[in-house]
This record gives C-alpha cells, sequence and structure tokens, in this order.
C-alpha cells in the first residue's frame, strides 16, 4: 500500500478526497489552513472537480456546506476553532435539519493560543448541537476516520463534528492511503429543512431520538479502544492525541481507554471505574470530558484531571506534564540559559502595514486622546514595539464595531484598522451600521491584497472595497485609497488628521502587496518564462 | 535505535527545509519519522523551532520529551540556548556561529558565545561564509545539515545526500549540484572540528 508522508491537516484532506468529498468550504485560519490549500492544488482532487475556493467566512462555508449536503453531496467545512463562533447559528440549526449528502464539520483547536486569541474547545460546540464528534490521535486516523465519519453522518442523517488540534494539525507522519470512493450522485432531499417552530420541534424530538445511535456508535468505534493493564489504582481516559502522550511515558503498563469518537463510551468507562480505585482523565484543551466522567461516575468517585490540578489548567498538553501527570518525569538536565532573549514575530521589513502604523504613530502622539482598534491579522501585530498602536484585538471585524461604540460614548478620535480579508469576512456588516448612524468614526482598511498571516490566500473582497464602501451609502468625499511607502507616510498621517476632524464615517485604504505574496507572484513569474 | 532532533533559527532561515530533506531520507530510508512544525502568526523575523523525530520503532509523540533530544541543529547560535530544557545530557549542539541580531535587547554576544561553548558537546561554525566560499549563499541551511549528517546517525551522510537529490531535482541539476557542494562542505567541516 502507498504511504505519504502528510501533515494532520493533509491526511484529513486526503481522507477526505478519498471518502467521495464534493466540496470542500472553508475560510483560512491557523492550524486548519493546509487542509483546503491540499485540496485545492491536489491533482486527483482537481481532477474529480472537487469544489474547493476560500470562502468570505466560516458562517458563509457552513451554510455552502449544508446546501450541497442538501443536495445528497459529501462536503466538508474547515475552520478554526473561533472559527466555531462565527458559524455557530448554521452548525447549531444544521444539527436540527440533519443532513443529506454526509457533512463533515472540522476544527481545528489551538490549545496554548499558538497563533489565536483564546483556547476554546470545540467539542462543547459538539456537545451542544448533540451531534457525533471524531478526536483523531495521529495522522494515520486523520486519514482513517474521514470514510467513518461521512458514512456515520450519512447514516444517522446527522453533521459530525471533526476536532484536532495544533500538534496534530501541524504534525507529519507516514500514512498508509487506502482506494478512493466515488462522489455520491446529485440526490436532492425531498424533506422540509424548514425551520419553523412546528417543523423544528419535531425535527429536534427527532435529534434526541437518535442520541442512544450515536452513543451506541461509539461504543463499538474502532477509534475507541480499551487497553488492559495496570495495577488497579489508576484508570486512564486519554482522549484524542493526549493517547500519544500516554503511551509515551508508560507504554504499555497501563489500563487505558483511548477516545477518539464521542458521545463518551459510557460503557467502557464504567467499566473501567469498577476495575480502578481513581480515574484521570487526560485531554488536551478544556475539561470537557472529566466534567462528564464526574457527573456519570458520581461525587464518590475520585476523577482526576485538569479540574484537581493533577494536569495544568490551561496550555496544550505534552510528554513532560502528561509524564508528570502519570508519576513519571523527564527530569531536566542542563539549566535555564541565562544570555537568552525572546524574538517575537515581526511584520515583515518592506511590509505596507509598517508604513501605516508609521502614520499612526504620529497621529497618536499628537492626540493623546486617540485610541486605536485593531483587528485579526499580521497587522495585529501592530500592538507591539516598534508601533504599540492599538489599544484592543478581539475577533474579526471588531476594530470597526468597537470604535464606533465608543465614539458613541463620545471617545474622540476613535479609529479602526483592519484587513482587506478581516473586513470582508465580518467589517463590513459593521460599517453599515456606522454609516447608518453617521458616526464619527475613521476606518483603515490596510488593504495588502490577500489573506497575509495565514500564509497569502485569495482575498474575498479584491479590488472591490472601494465599491463595497459606496454601495453601503459612504461618503465619495470621504473615501481616499493611499499608497503605504515610508516616502508617502506624512502625507498619509495628513489624510488621517484631516478624516478625523470630520464627524462622520471616513475610509481610508491604504493598498500595496503583500511583500510576501508579491515574491512569490514574482517568483513564478519567472518560472513560468 | 531512535534520534530525537530539535531544528531551530529565526522565521526565514529555511529550518523547514532541513525537515523536508531529512523527512525524505526517513521515508525512503523506511524508518519511522514525526515532525511537529510551527506554521502561521507571520513567524518571518520570530523564533521558528520543529521537533523532528526518528525511530527504528513506533514513536508515539509528535514533541520531544524534557531532556530527550539527541541533537539541536540551529541556523542561530542564541535561539540553541532556547532549547537546553530539551537537550540530553549526551545531546550535541551543531550550530551557526553568526547570530542574527532583529531584535533590541539581544544578549551580549560573547557572553552567549561562552555560554554556548560552554555545552559539553558543540560543533559551531561560520555556516554563511561557508555557503559564500563554495559559491551557495543561499545554501548555509545545507552546510548545516552537512555539519549535523554525522550526528543524526540513524540516516547515513550518503542518505542524506540522495535525499538533497530528490528534494531539489525540480529546480535543475545544477541547483542539485550547489547544494550537494555546500552540504559536503559542512561534512568536511564537522571532520575538521572532531579532529
Amino acid at each position: 500500500m502507498e504511504k505519504l508522508l502528510l501533515l494532520g491537516d493533509e491526511a484529513v484532506a486526503l481522507g477526505a478526497i478519498h471518502a467521495g468529498l464534493s466540496g470542500v468550504y472553508a475560510y483560512p485560519g491557523t492550524p486548519s489552513t493546509e487542509i483546503t490549500e491540499f485540496i485545492q492544488t491536489n491533482k486527483e482532487a482537481i481532477a474529480k472537480g472537487i469544489r474547493s475556493r476560500w470562502c468570505t467566512n466560516e458562517k458563509t462555508a457552513m451554510e455552502a456546506a449544508l446546501g450541497m449536503s442538501y443536495a445528497g453531496k459529501r462536503a466538508l467545512v474547515c475552520m478554526k476553532h473561533v472559527g466555531m463562533n462565527v458559524c455557530a447559528d448554521a452548525f447549531v440549526n444544521s444539527a436540527i435539519t440533519g443532513v443529506n449528502g454526509g457533512l463533515v464539520v472540522l476544527a481545528a483547536d489551538d490549545p496554548s493560543m499558538h497563533s489565536s486569541q483564546n483556547e476554546q474547545d470545540s467539542r462543547f460546540y459538539g456537545k451542544f448541537a448533540l451531534i457525533p464528534i471524531f478526536e483523531p490521535s495521529n495522522q494515520q486516523e486523520c486519514y482513517d476516520v474521514m470514510k467513518n465519519a461521512f458514512e456515520l453522518s450519512e447514516t444517522i442523517k446527522e453533521p459530525v463534528l471533526l476536532r484536532i488540534v495544533t500538534r496534530l494539525a501541524h504534525s507529519r507522519a507516514a500514512v498508509e492511503i487506502s482506494e478512493a470512493r466515488e462522489q455520491n450522485p446529485l440526490s436532492a432531499s425531498t424533506d422540509q429543512w424548514v425551520l419553523l417552530p412546528g417543523i423544528a420541534r419535531r425535527k429536534y424530538a427527532a435529534l434526541l431520538e437518535k442520541q442512544p445511535l450515536m452513543e451506541e456508535a461509539a461504543e463499538q468505534s474502532i477509534f475507541n479502544k480499551v487497553e488492559k493493564g495496570g495495577d488497579g489504582k489508576l484508570g486512564i481516559i486519554a482522549c484524542g492525541i493526549a493517547y500519544n502522550y500516554v503511551k509515551e511515558a508508560i507504554g504499555n503498563e497501563g489500563n487505558i481507554l483511548k477516545v477518539s469518537q464521542y458521545p463518551l463510551p459510557v460503557k467502557q468507562i464504567q467499566q473501567m471505574a469498577a476495575e480502578n480505585d481513581a480515574i484521570i482523565v487526560i485531554e488536551d484543551g478544556q475539561p470537557v470530558v472529566e466534567q462528564d466522567v464526574k457527573a456519570l461516575l458520581g461525587t464518590g468517585y475520585p476523577v482526576k484531571g485538569r479540574l484537581t490540578g493533577d494536569l495544568p489548567r490551561t496550555g496544550e498538553l505534552n510528554p513532560d506534564n502528561v509524564a508528570a501527570a502519570l508519576g513519571k518525569s523527564n527530569d531536566v538536565h542542563f539549566a535555564p540559559a541565562t544570555h537568552l532573549a525572546g524574538r517575537p514575530p515581526q511584520l515583515c521589513q518592506g511590509c505596507g502595514h509598517r508604513d501605516v502604523y508609521g502614520a499612526l504613530r504620529e497621529i497618536i502622539d499628537e492626540y493623546p486622546d486617540a485610541r486605536v482598534f485593531g483587528d485579526i491579522g499580521c497587522y495585529t501585530l501592530g500592538a507591539l514595539p516598534p508601533f504599540k498602536a492599538l489599544s484592543s484585538c478581539v475577533d474579526m471585524g471588531a476594530s470597526i464595531t468597537m470604535a464606533k461604540g465608543a465614539a458613541d460614548a463620545g471617545l474622540r478620535p476613535a479609529i479602526a484598522v483592519i484587513g482587506d480579508s478581516t473586513f470582508t469576512h465580518s467589517g463590513m456588516t459593521g460599517l453599515l451600521d456606522a454609516i447608518n448612524d453617521n458616526s464619527p468614526i475613521t476606518v483603515i482598511i490596510s488593504d495588502n491584497l490577500t489573506t497575509g498571516m495565514t500564509g497569502g490566500q485569495d482575498s474575498a473582497g479584491l479590488n472591490k472595497y472601494e465599491a463595497i464602501c459606496l454601495g453601503l451609502g459612504m461618503d465619495p468625499a470621504h473615501l481616499h485609497v493611499v499608497t503605504p511607502l515610508p516616502k508617502n507616510i506624512p502625507a498619509i498621517a495628513q489624510t488621517i488628521r484631516d478624516e478625523i476632524a470630520y464627524e462622520g464615517v471616513s475610509v481610508i485604504i491604504p493598498r500595496r502587496e503583500c511583500i510576501q505574496t508579491f515574491a512569490r507572484h514574482a517568483r513564478e513569474n519567472k518560472n513560468n518564462k | 535505535m531512535k534520534k530525537d532532533i530539535i531544528l531551530c533559527g529565526v522565521g526565514g532561515q529555511g529550518i523547514l527545509s532541513i525537515a523536508t530533506i531529512i523527512g525524505q531520507a526517513a521515508t525512503e530510508a523506511g524508518i519511522y519519522l514525526k515532525q511537529a512544525e510551527v506554521h502561521g502568526m507571520s513567524q518571518r523575523g520570530g523564533d521558528v523551532q520543529s521537533n523532528l523525530r526518528l525511530s527504528t520503532d513506533p514513536i508515539w509523540s509528535d514533541l520531544i520529551p524534557q531532556a530527550g533530544t539527541d541533537v539541536i541543529i540551529s541556523m542561530e547560535p542564541m535561539e540553541c540556548l532556547r532549547y537546553l530544557a530539551y537537550l540530553s545530557p549526551k545531546g550535541t549542539v551543531v550550530s551557526n556561529s553568526v547570530p542574527f541580531i532583529n531584535i533590541p535587547n539581544y544578549p551580549d554576544e560573547k557572553a552567549m558565545q561562552a555560554e554556548l561553548d560552554a555545552l559539553p558537546s558543540v560543533v559551531k561554525l561560520d555556516i554563511d561564509a561557508v555557503a559564500k566560499d563554495c559559491g551557495n549563499a543561499r545554501g548555509a541551511n545545507m552546510v548545516l545539515l552537512g555539519m549535523a549528517a554525522p550526528y543524526i546517525e540513524i540516516l547515513t551522510v550518503e542518505q542524506l545526500r540522495q535525499a538533497i537529490a530528490v528534494v531539489f531535482a525540480r529546480k535543475g541539476e545544477a541547483v542539485v549540484e550547489a547544494n550537494l557542494k555546500a552540504f559536503d562542505q559542512g561534512v568536511e567541516a564537522a571532520r575538521k572540528v572532531n579532529l
């Protein structure tokens, strides 16, 4: 059988292609981006015509995938964990409508916040929506699980959540490839997915009736397994990637229940409790399973984990904190270095965002009351030295709306900085609110023609930004396009100054291509010649 | 046999290319491999590292346990010092000797180099100069891989050479030759250090 060296993300992608995928819908977000990128460039996927263009945001992605499922085909939605918040409305309700073609929603969680603003655990969303969750432990399972996930989705007619974490998404290992399945034919649902209260109540009841089926599937899942061993003192429940760290620490010595499919396999947990004095739950992310196991076994039974301090309450698991929780230690030999400094990421030399912040720094120095509300992207690094220009960065699109709210409260000048891709993702609606209220804010859409932070993916609104702003009702007199170059910093600062003085909505669009994509395009052009 | 390697440096210095070549050699040799990388959050200019695990037996964790690293391969001298907790008592550090200073609070260079030199097993070289001398200024990472090659042990120097040829084949014969030359210079340099 063929073996390929794949990232966890790439294994998910190839697994989906071989499971008969017809379309992937996604917005880029670390650590999920490489799934869609793999499908976009994979020859087999291209030959099969699998739909793979980037979506404007996670909600449009989720809804389009549900539409493809309605039409009878298999669809995959991919996002980083916080993307689940953006698509939550569609996601939760897709469990009420149910599905037709298999629908898999992939959430890539980021414990330790390597590249994120929180470490929320997507398994809560799966539980909330009352659907099955898969949590593969390694790259091979990332590949293998796709066929089972799509099959289960079509068997129970519900979406399925697939949860991975950064360390699996971005780690490579050899994966054995199996045979590819054909895509489903077009076969639109004849059921009504109209969630009027009368229908929704009936469908919700049907979803609840399916719960025992989902539990049974988890109890019989090939991805969940019991390893007998240990001395009866401590049973170990290891979820997803945690299983690897447990095996690294204790090999075959323990009584382990590996959980890679939910709802929790209750029978196996009850049996483990009967055979051991205590149970430790080892899971990456938040103590989701620990709480459930506590509830299942009652207050008299000792359950250890993140809540009891046996494992750290926050941050990702690693071979060291898991070993420590199991009474083993990986003793450090060398003392920490003394001549060592942190080296945080920084905006590239020559990046246009630098020139935008050069101008903004002048403004902030001139107006002590000014506040700059930031957003999600490379330009969030403007919060760090030498610019120190941002007061906030919360979620996709929050720059414009927070500036608006602050301006409503009387704050002047209120400035928003948002990237081009983030603006189309979730900034446009906020700008419409501001325009309708004639809020005195200055919005800077720092347009580098790409989705830069995740590696230069297509930006949904490319070449449409002026048209979008005007279409939303912007006064053309207060819409400016400038070129962010060091020599233009004084002129850009003057434009900002002029617009701060205006008691209404202004939009300034500094536009220059990301230097990384610029260099890539130059290389591609050279190679094509 | 098992070899745990940390590759480190500053974003943009080419550590992922080193990882790709070792990965190719390991795949060709049929040994087990796991390689955890850092992506995203515009790592350019920031510290980057990759955990690379090679073994003749299956590997569980994607991450290397503390005090478990056999070889730290670094494109920048201070960056080696970031991973000392992970270095095995018998581990070796193979590093570029030239600092990359892009932060205002870079430590005193002499003291930093002395701290690095005080480790039991260190192979250090100005790889940028070696790369330039053999006419491949962009091949410093291949010089470094050559220097590290004798310490990887689970893969032979020849297996790594073949992997370079495969990985760069797409870019043409001249690029392959230039990178092999840089690699060979690194192997030679490491041999001299050990004499």
